[in-house]
């Protein structure tokens, strides 16, 4: 059947020039969005979109920033969940910022909130231990620690 | 694909283009967000681009908005009118006429309050006191207010209801004072020529750095009066007001209580003593001042007028370093640059912006918060309004009944405190939540002198809580008791 093969020969063709275009331009995208940069901890990765920047800046002048970055209050220690959580937080952010469609004044979701309880009991775990727990808020009264405004 | 399991050559030529169309999509999408993410990161950037040269005579914001449009559209956007729970603006049709091309204005604040009537009897409010409206109508409001049928308003007014910096200096030959007190002395109608534009770009900002700027003599001359009296001599908030107290003085150039002095019509900001309303009636005692005479009860009573700034200054707000703008101002995004948004308005129709940068709570929340304090001020506020009616009231029947002016003067003095307290938060713009807890003080007080004052009606031994100050009755116009403070 050399007609059929010739057809499925340019089609594959066509194709793989087609696969080609979408992995180049999908490659040049995640280089030029320094996509790899969101695999890091470095915080100046969030300030990517500028979005972020007052809270990068407010990060840097908190008292905060020499014991944490971003990663170590937004997203879980269990580094299988670090992960999962940040794909969730990439596609959040990323469709906000891409369609506009966020409010100025940025507000946690509660699953967001509730990661940065935890994690303020991960690293003063002792402390937490003598207070004796129940269902208080770290942030509500320690609100600007991590980032002053 | 094996090729026992060849499909036959139409589906497989189907399949085939399917996927191209499939991968020719994601491809077009993977370009989409490639130019998105490059537009995002350009205007990060914030380019301004210089299109007109703005100058110290550039009246016309329009001139301004072609170097500023993000600014510009927003401040245009006060021309919208939404109400909130107490405050905002609704758009209340009416058929122009003659003397008035209005279409639409806001809804009428004496009618929906009477009480308010009885409390200026003989003044030219009794007669329209509308809601206000947005910076947009200021002149307008001002043009075609039936106050202005009623009593011959003076040029002083167009201080705080036009763009008065280009139109002051023009009059004074370059001289800003001596244009404002030309302009003071002219009757209204000759001074609304010389005026085309509601608060504009000039009136705050410097033309070419954009900086800040007080431009309103009353506002130069009241703060210097009032940071005199706090110790520190010949203030001038253009050189040495930090940037964010000017955030809260381009507002205070206006939005404060006033009083127009002597034949000359000057516009003068009460401060001398401090800008709490207890020592802006000690001021007004001491120079013995009063807007009129009430027509009912012939007590020598004054008008309070609008006294955001100073009531504002009362509160947690102001103690926090939070300024007008902050609130009223915030900063908002535009593409990715922040901008204070120009469309100056009621935080409770912004809350996000206004509120949640600070607030963490939800806007639900948020405007709980403020209208449970609102509500339990516009309480307390109904019941001063009912002692101040009933006080009225009993002055009237005493005078009706034959009673002399020197048995009446306890009264009336009394009457004179309770109005102008209620009065300082009635025409207040945040129906209490500037300063809650002060606003709630002043409205006990006023309670207070009003319960006095129906005491002293029927005690003639009564001796109230603070001394008489003889005011003169005479008819308005005629000079004032006393002598003003010098400066």
């Amino acid at each position: 059947m050399p007609g059929g093969a010739s057809l499925f020969g340019a089609s594959a063709l066509v194709l793989a020039a087609l696969v080609g275009t979408a992995a180049g331009i999908g490659g040049y995208t995640f280089v030029y969005a320094r996509g790899n940069s969101y695999m890091t901890d470095d915080p100046s990765a969030c300030a990517n979109c500028h979005v972020m920047q007052s809270h990068y800046d407010g990060w840097r002048r908190g008292p905060h920033h020499a014991a944490a970055v971003c990663n170590d209050c937004h997203t879980p220690s269990n580094p299988a969940a670090k992960y999962v959580i940040k794909a969730l937080n990439g596609y959040h952010h990323s469709s906000a910022f891409t369609s506009g469609n966020y409010p100025d004044a940025i507000m946690m979701r509660p699953t967001s909130r509730a990661i940065v309880e935890a994690q303020c009991r991960n690293c003063h775990a002792d402390m937490v231990a003598a207070m004796g727990g129940g269902d208080v808020s770290c942030i509500r009264c320690h609100e600007s620690v991590g980032h002053l405004r | 694909m094996t090729p026992n399991e060849n499909p036959p050559a139409g589906s497989r030529k189907l399949l085939l283009a399917g996927l191209v169309v499939l991968v020719a999509l994601l491809a077009a999408g993977l370009a989409a967000l490639l130019v998105n993410i490059s537009e995002r990161k350009v205007e990060a950037r914030v380019p301004t681009v210089r299109v007109v040269e703005i100058t110290d005579e550039t009246e016309d914001p329009a001139t301004w908005g072609k170097n500023f449009p993000a600014e510009y559209d927003l401040y245009k956007k006060t021309v919208d009118m939404q109400r909130t729970k107490y405050g905002g603006s609704e758009a209340m049709p009416r058929k122009a006429t003659e003397g008035d091309p209005r279409t639409a204005v806001s809804q009428s604040k004496i009618d929906e309050d009477p009480r308010l009537k009885t409390m200026w009897a003989g003044y030219a409010f009794a007669a329209d006191f509308r809601e206000e409206r947005g910076h947009a109508y200021m002149l307008d409001d001002q043009t075609f207010t039936q106050r202005q049928v009623v009593v011959k308003q003076p040029g002083t007014c167009m201080h705080c209801h036009a763009s008065v910096y280009v139109p002051y200096r023009k009059l004074g030959e370059g001289d800003l004072f001596k244009g404002f007190e030309k302009m003071n002395q002219m009757p209204y109608v000759e001074a609304r020529k010389l005026v085309s534009h509601p608060v504009a770009c000039i009136d705050c900002h410097d033309p070419k750095t954009m900086q800040l700027r007080i431009t309103r003599p009353g506002f130069l001359e009241g703060i210097k009066a009032l940071k005199a009296s706090q110790g520190v001599p010949n203030y001038d908030p253009n050189v040495m007001a930090s940037r964010q107290e000017m955030r809260a003085y381009v507002c205070g150039q206006c939005h404060v209580e006033y009083y127009f002095k002597g034949p000359e019509k000057r516009l003068v900001y009460p401060w001398a003593k401090g800008v709490d309303a207890d020592k802006i009636m000690a001021y007004y005692d001491e120079i013995g001042f009063k807007d009129w005479v009430h027509k009912e009860s012939g007590a020598p009573v004054l008008k309070a007028q609008h006294p955001e700034f100073e009531t504002w200054s009362m509160g947690v707000h102001a103690r926090s370093g939070v300024a007008c703008a902050d609130c009223h101002m915030p900063y908002m995004r535009v593409g990715g640059q922040k901008v204070s948004d120009h469309w100056v308005r009621s935080p409770l129709l912004n809350i996000n912006r206004a509120c949640q940068g600070c607030h963490k709570w939800d806007e639900k929340e948020i405007k709980a918060r403020v209208e449970q304090i609102q509500d339990r001020f516009y309480a307390i506020r109904n019941q001063a309004m009912d002692a101040l009616i009933a006080l009225i009231g009993d002055i009237k029947a005493g005078k009706e009944a034959g009673r002399s002016d020197k048995e009446l003067e306890t009264a009336r003095y009394l009457q004179r405190r309770a109005q102008f307290l209620l009065d300082f938060v009635e025409a207040e713009n945040s129906t209490g939540f500037h300063a809650p807890q002060e606003t709630m003080r002043i409205l006990a007080e006023s309670l207070d002198f009003s319960r006095q004052g129906q005491i002293a009606m029927r005690d003639p031994k009564f001796k109230p809580t603070v001394a008489v100050v003889a005011i003169s009755t005479a008819p308005p116009g005629a000079p004032p008791a006393a002598a003003p403070p010098s400066k």
